[in-house]
């Protein structure tokens, strides 16, 4: 086969990933297993009440954001979808996807400017009785940081999906009676769903690794990626550093596995 | 009509108060980096002293940044096109495969693949300090966006047909790949190249661990600034960053709008925050 002969061109970037990632990655899962205190980490991480419980803070939360992700989304998906011309939309347009190449820090310091003690939410409810509203440095501005950096990328799939429900469809079931809510149910939710499933997936899977955010928040919230920081930097603790990288790892690419094999391969996860 | 009017109403009012919630802090950001003083508010006056502070403090970070992303770019262009030509001629469960894998640093947390670089390359004198260690971990996050972008031009310019052409007219594979395929997979080469820099400079949880004293990005500098420096210069900071994201966004809105509507838009892929 010719084709063959041009199998050694993959080589380069073959070689790079191999000798940089996965292998890396097999060592620090190895690392993971290598005994501390007579067990190895992962038996101390699974048998610890404490990463337990910041593995269910980050998916809770993560799970929370994702949900008013997509519930915000949709609307605005299909509004999009729906209105392909009028004045404004590409600002419009503009403005919803500007945030997409944000990194984690700039995410966590806007949430700071909008909920943080000197924030503008602060500042409209000095008029409390219990003082400002300020609650940028926990899971509440956890929350508005993940929704900030999901919502851009969930309506953009979501929208290109709406583009492709075809209206005759949506013409039948209303010429046989359906009315505006039965069509939604019938017709346009089970025609977005891959898209939904795709893109609850992919803000999912970033809120879960989501580092950068809470690390401008607070060093001090109880979520996966800042315990794993912290175990690295102030304890030095490799092996549990290493474990619980690995089992975060293993969370996410599970659930974007899942949600690629439900969606079909059409939600588009990206990852 | 097949949306009633309460939907569409509906629909508008959440679209703008999204609009609000995504723009409002950014406008926020920009007013707080060009005030006299923020906590007195736009009434203490416009100034562009912030901005040369943040000059003065962090010039180095943005030059750093611009380098790490350039070279990021040079390798994920030498490594990314060849692999993605060899992934568009092979279309099997094994080529499949390298794909999905090739995918898996967008897909893990980037503390764990940072933690994975250092726990193997660390102890390898000379890299650990160098910024080449950051852009070992920036082009394994971003190669994935350039195989995907040039890849998607190869299928869609029908480029087997004129390979195979190529090869009965007795053209070798390197000259074959460097005039047909290259020239041919350009408009995605570019759009994987725009994306490539974009992630590039605004990569923070790769960096974060990778950087040294020496070796600070700018994300890693904003970090800094927005743990320790006034409000104002945070804000300036932020202002300097957004504006070397623009041409590059700008860049990439046009290349999509103008370009084949049937290759994956970049900015539908994620980076990861």
């Amino acid at each position: 086969m010719a084709r063959r002969g041009w199998l050694w061109f993959a080589a380069p970037a073959a070689v790079l990933f191999i000798a940089f990632w996965l292998l890396p990655m097999v060592g620090l899962a190895i690392i993971g297993a290598e005994s501390r205190n007579g067990q190895s980490a992962y038996l101390t991480v699974l048998g610890s009440e404490q990463y337990w419980m910041s593995l269910l803070n980050t998916v809770v939360l993560s799970l929370a954001a994702t949900l008013a992700t997509l519930l915000l989304a949709l609307p605005v998906g299909r509004f999009l979808a729906w209105h392909p011309r009028f004045p404004g939309r590409r600002v419009l347009m503009s403005m919803l996807t500007f945030p997409l190449a944000f990194p984690g820090v700039v995410v966590g310091f806007l949430v700071i400017l909008l909920s943080g003690r000197q924030g503008l939410i602060a500042n409209l409810t000095q008029w409390l009785p219990d003082g400002p509203l300020v609650f940028a440095y926990g899971m509440g501005g956890l929350f508005l940081g993940y929704l900030y950096f999901s919502l851009p990328r969930c309506i953009g799939v979501i929208s290109a999906a709406a583009e492709h429900i075809d209206p005759a469809l949506l013409e039948a079931a209303r010429t046989l009676g359906a009315g505006a809510w039965r069509r939604f149910i019938d017709v346009e939710l089970p025609a977005l769903t891959p898209a939904l499933i795709g893109a609850g997936a992919m803000s999912f899977a970033t809120s879960m690794g989501a580092f950068g955010t809470a690390f401008t928040l607070a060093t001090q919230i109880d979520v996966l990626p800042i315990t794993i920081y912290n175990e690295f930097t102030n304890y030095a603790n490799i092996p549990v550093a290493a474990a619980l990288s690995i089992v975060l790892g293993l969370v996410t690419w599970a659930v974007l596995y899942v949600a690629h094999s439900l969606a079909g391969g059409g939600g588009g996860a990206g990852a | 009509m097949n949306h009633s009017r309460i939907d569409t109403r509906i629909g508008t009012a959440i679209t703008l108060a999204v609009a609000a919630f995504l723009i409002g802090p950014v406008i926020l950001s920009v007013l707080a980096g060009l005030t006299k003083n923020y906590f007195v508010g736009l009434s203490s006056g416009l100034t562009l002293r912030w901005i040369g502070e943040v000059w003065a403090l962090y010039a180095e970070t943005i030059w750093r940044s611009f380098a790490v992303a350039l070279a990021t770019l040079a390798i994920c262009v030498v490594t990314g096109v060849p692999m993605a030509w060899v992934l568009t001629l092979h279309r099997g469960r094994l080529a499949r495969a390298m794909e999905e894998l090739l995918t898996l640093p967008v897909a893990v947390p980037g503390l764990a693949s940072a933690l994975a670089l250092i726990v193997s390359w660390g102890t390898v004198s000379g890299l650990r300090g160098s910024i080449w260690f950051i852009v070992i971990g920036h082009v394994l996050f971003t190669l994935p966006f350039m195989v995907r972008a040039a890849g998607a031009s190869m299928t869609h310019a029908d480029l087997t047909t004129l390979n195979e052409a190529a090869a009965t007219l007795g053209a070798g594979r390197i000259a074959r790949f460097l005039h047909i395929v290259v020239p041919n997979a350009m408009p995605g080469i570019v759009t994987g190249a725009l994306t490539v820099l974009t992630l590039s400079i605004g990569e923070f949880n790769l960096t974060w661990l990778l950087h040294t004293p020496l070796t600070k990005t700018l994300p890693v500098g904003l970090a800094d600034a927005y743990a320790s420096a006034r409000l104002e210069i945070a804000s300036a900071y932020t202002l300097v960053f957004l504006l070397m994201l623009i041409p590059l966004l700008v860049g990439l809105q046009w290349l999509a709008a103008r370009g084949d509507r049937r290759a994956p838009l970049p900015v539908n892929q994620k980076p990861r925050p």
